[in-house]
């Protein structure tokens, strides 16, 4: 099972900390952490322990599918919610782990020394990323995301969007034609 | 009360389906003292079971039973297993309409002679007249409760249709209003009115809107001469030696078959399901399938020509707030060949939700030009462009060679190419509905693909002749006269407006005529 988990920042969980073990999230500086089975943001205080998949694939999954969809005012850990069912799939099915797996190291091997993550700008890994694009490793990845990002109800509210609505009575007098600027 | 009936009982209507086609027919059979047994494929939710998020409302209402496409349209590579976007459950595709209750125009009727013969595509009149059909669309409307129509207001403005209103005037268009809605916009015939809750799609929870779920069974079934079978998925008509209909052959909750005895058979699977039904019930008599000595059955499928057009804006709009499709531009709606294209098109309001807006404002796109639309959800307004489509004999339902469902039925497969009108149509749609946005000061447009139908329509046509089509003007087979299409594929072409208020007048009308053949003892 791969359970996200609130956890306690890393200066206060010590975990041993290798140089290999450590992968530097592309772009706006933010880390993501492999520590044991799991991947870690220390800043964020939350993490993803991983039971099929390489904590390493895991943590470029993350990243790869905040390239697909990128949305600077969301977060890390709901991509990694999002990201996670692949998780739980290659548990059941090798051949979806090997997919996965496989996906992840060939998109390593076209990023060059340093990896996917490794790329510091987006659309450098974008750019990667445009090269795959048919291949069913991404439309796997980018599918998944549609559903998997964009129906956490967590969400909703950083892009605008209330929800249910019929258990507050509608928008009758909750704003349905308050448009003021036209 | 609800009367069950015998299996055997070979006196009844069975009608196979419980939409607006179907619902209606039974419920206007039923009021007039003749029983039926309606078989619905789905299961039966009632309307405070209906669920406000749009995955979970899909997956308790969508009919997602395996279908393959074929065919340039976009639907095709997009979702290859979910041609359309309707329902399988009691109350059909009226728990998921939006609600917009249209009368085609005179013309519309009349499409080969209004139009001429087009190349690649197979237009033909209607056997019947708006004249002809006119009294019955006022008893729809009625039935309805349609808004604006009669002395019933109209539903107010949300913020979507004060974009798309402001939109009109700068453009100079001259109709646009809320809509003719099926609607309350007060409490009418036990219905609530409309609390603007925006999940239209999704089935009204308040029962504002009209569906045969909560308004025709109810009462076609405190008569004690409609019974629904939920869970019975029709997989075959039988018929016997002289070449009339005898009964139904179904699939029951457990997966077992039975048949129902008929006197009378009404299919009305919408128009993917009932021309499936009809060519699975193939036999030696009828080698080609039932009613289709003319060949047409699943031909001429249509889909209307939609699209939809999203703006942006620099300040907020809200637009899933409130009645989804309240809302129209009809100016468009009229046959004017010197845009370009033959027929025309409607422009309504549209929203979806941040869920069903991901996965449908570009499938498969990504990368920021697709998330920065998303980043400002909350200042978008939408627009759905519907419009006439060119029936094609190449657009059709067939019958999956190899793939076959959970009861050995072989899956329709559905196959659609767009006609060069129908493309010009929409690239004309697109044109004009982003200007109207930009009007109001939009920063940028998005000429959004066809989502999976909701609209099929066609493929059991309606024909003077039996050469041209399936049915009589009754929608009677030409072949078979104890059988009959209620639904939407009986339609001879599509029209701009959306159907169900005509599949509604249709079904009011072929009640008064099965009964009057019944009591005649012609059927």
């Amino acid at each position: 099972m791969v359970t996200i988990y609130e956890s306690k920042p890393v200066h206060e969980t010590k975990p041993v900390l290798s140089r290999r073990e450590l992968l530097k999230r592309g772009g706006v500086g933010a880390l993501l952490v492999i520590s044991g089975s799991a991947v870690i943001s220390p800043e964020h205080a939350w993490g993803l322990e991983t039971s099929a998949l390489k904590p390493e694939t895991m943590a470029t999954l993350i990243q790869m599918a905040r390239d697909i969809y990128p949305h600077d005012q969301v977060p890390d850990k709901y991509y990694a919610i999002a990201v996670k069912a692949h998780d739980e799939q290659a548990g059941k099915d090798p051949a979806h782990k090997d997919l996965i797996e496989k996906g992840i190291a060939d998109l390593d091997l076209k990023s060059g020394k340093d990896g996917y993550t490794g790329l510091g700008w987006e659309e450098q890994r974008v750019a990667v990323l445009r090269d795959i694009e048919d291949t069913p490793f991404f439309q796997a990845v980018r599918g998944g995301l549609v559903v998997g990002l964009y129906n956490q109800k967590e969400v909703w509210p950083i892009f605008g969007y209330e929800g249910e609505s019929y258990s507050k009575g509608g928008y009758m007098a909750r704003g349905f034609d308050d448009i003021e600027w036209l | 009360m609800a009367a069950p009936f015998d299996l055997n009982n070979d006196g009844v209507v069975v009608i196979i389906g419980s939409g607006a086609g179907g619902g209606t027919l039974g419920n206007e059979l039923a009021q007039k003292g003749i029983d039926v047994v309606m078989l619905e494929a789905g299961a039966r939710h009632e309307y405070e079971d209906f669920i406000n998020d749009e995955w979970d409302s899909f997956a308790q209402l969508a009919w997602t039973d395996k279908r393959t496409t074929s065919g340039d349209w976009r639907v095709a590579k997009d979702f290859p297993n979910l041609p359309a976007w309707i329902v399988k459950a009691v109350g059909g595709s009226t728990t998921h309409w939006a609600g917009a209750s249209l009368r085609f125009q005179e013309h519309e009727f009349k499409t080969l002679s209004t139009y001429g013969k087009l190349e690649g595509a197979n237009l033909l009149d209607w056997p019947i007249t708006l004249a002809e059909l006119e009294p019955y669309y006022a008893k729809a409307e009625d039935k309805l409760g349609v808004t604006l129509t009669s002395n019933i207001p109209g539903l107010p403005g949300n913020n979507n249709f004060k974009v798309m209103k402001a939109g009109a005037d700068m453009l100079g268009y001259r109709e646009c209003h809320t809509g003719r809605m099926a609607i309350n916009s007060e409490p009418r015939d036990d219905r609530n009115a409309c609390q603007q809750t925006g999940f239209c799609f999704q089935g009204c929870k308040w029962g504002a809107k009209w569906s045969t779920l909560y308004s025709e069974i109810p009462k076609g079934e405190a008569t004690g001469h409609l019974e629904v079978r939920p869970n019975a998925m029709a997989i075959k008509i039988n018929h016997d030696a002289s070449g009339k209909v005898t009964g139904v052959v179904y699939a029951d909750k457990d997966g077992r078959l039975r048949e129902q005895k008929a006197r009378i058979v009404a299919v009305a699977g919408n128009s993917i399901e009932s021309p499936r039904l009809l060519l699975n019930s193939a036999s030696s008599q009828f080698p080609d399938g039932l009613a289709n000595s003319s060949g047409q059955v699943g031909k001429n499928y249509m889909r209307h020509t939609t699209g939809s057009v999203y703006g942006i804006f620099d300040k907020p709009v809200h637009m899933y707030r409130g009645t989804t499709m309240a809302g129209i531009i009809r100016d468009e709606a009229r046959n004017d060949p010197s845009r370009g294209f033959v027929g025309g098109y409607e422009l309504e309001t549209l929203s979806l939700g941040l869920p069903f807006m991901a996965a449908f404002l570009n499938p498969g796109g990504w990368g920021r030009s697709f998330t920065t639309a998303l980043d400002h959800y909350d200042h978008m307004a939408g627009m759905w462009i519907v419009g006439e489509d060119m029936p094609r004999q190449e657009n059709r339902i067939t019958l999956h060679a190899d793939i076959k469902d959970a009861h050995g039925m072989p899956v329709a497969d559905v196959h659609f190419d767009d006609h060069a009108n129908d493309t010009a149509m929409r690239n004309h749609a697109y044109k004009q509905g982003s200007a109207l946005y930009e009007a109001v000061g939009a920063t940028r447009t998005f000429p959004t693909p066809p989502y999976p139908s909701t609209h099929n329509l066609g493929t059991n046509r309606m024909s003077e002749k039996a050469a041209d089509g399936v049915v009589n003007k009754h929608g009677q087979a030409h072949d078979i006269k104890n059988l009959f299409v209620s639904d939407g594929s009986q339609f001879t072409t599509g029209g701009a407006e959306n159907p169900t208020l005509t599949i509604v007048s249709l079904a009011i009308r072929q009640a008064e005529y099965i009964a009057g053949q019944m009591s005649a003892k012609s059927i």
